[in-house]
């Protein structure tokens, strides 16, 4: 579990490169993969929770998290500055 | 662990991006969506309705079209949240399907 506050936009972060079972909104792909915070959604219920049937508390940090294409896929030949943006919780994302 | 939506990344060749007409049962299926997962019911609430989608196992998910997934996702929450059970889903069945064959209706 995430306990350093809240991070803020420019933020380095790497996503938990983890394979749990269940309802998870990470997608595979970009597990492990290191990009920085550029917005702040807020807190929203668990969908982790929401998706077994609980009421979803406590709440997550919600973030979008841009990455570089050429730092998610290998042999990327996209232009250099093309990325792409996903939103994550909180507790998938750890100070890189 | 990935599941059958998750997809990303995985050699999957060209997307169809043509808009598709909803049909009628499809309508009617995101329609007792919603209302089954309204606040006064919250019987698929969508996280948990993505959570059995996803559950259904690969074969079922690749075979299954978007709106039968929705189907056998809810239908699975009902029997098991006590609402409805096999029997009177497959009997409900059935009577359709003998209704449309009188009529000629039958897919």
């Amino acid at each position: 579990m995430m306990s350093d506050g809240i991070l803020q936009p420019g933020q380095r972060v790497r996503v938990r490169e983890d394979y749990p079972p269940g309802h998870i909104r990470t997608p595979v792909y970009i597990r492990g993969k290191i990009g920085h915070v550029t917005r702040v959604f807020g807190e929203f219920e668990n969908p982790e929770r929401l998706g077994v049937g609980l009421d979803g508390k406590p709440k997550k940090m919600l973030y979008e998290v841009r990455f570089k294409q050429a730092d998610v896929w290998p042999n990327y030949n996209g232009p250099v500055h093309d990325t792409v943006d996903i939103d994550i919780y909180q507790h998938w994302l750890e100070k890189a | 662990m990935r599941g059958p939506h998750d997809v990303g990344g995985i050699p999957a060749g060209p997307v169809d991006t043509e808009p598709h007409k909803m049909t009628f049962w499809e309508k009617q299926i995101d329609a007792m969506h919603t209302l089954l997962g309204d606040d006064k019911r919250r019987i698929t609430v969508r996280d948990q309705n993505r959570h059995y989608i996803e559950s259904l196992g690969q074969d079922a998910y690749t075979r299954l079209n978007y709106y039968e997934r929705w189907t056998a996702a809810m239908a699975l929450q009902l029997v098991k949240k006590g609402v409805l059970t096999q029997d009177e889903i497959d009997a409900k069945i059935a009577e359709i399907k003998q209704r449309l064959e009188e009529t000629g209706e039958l897919e």
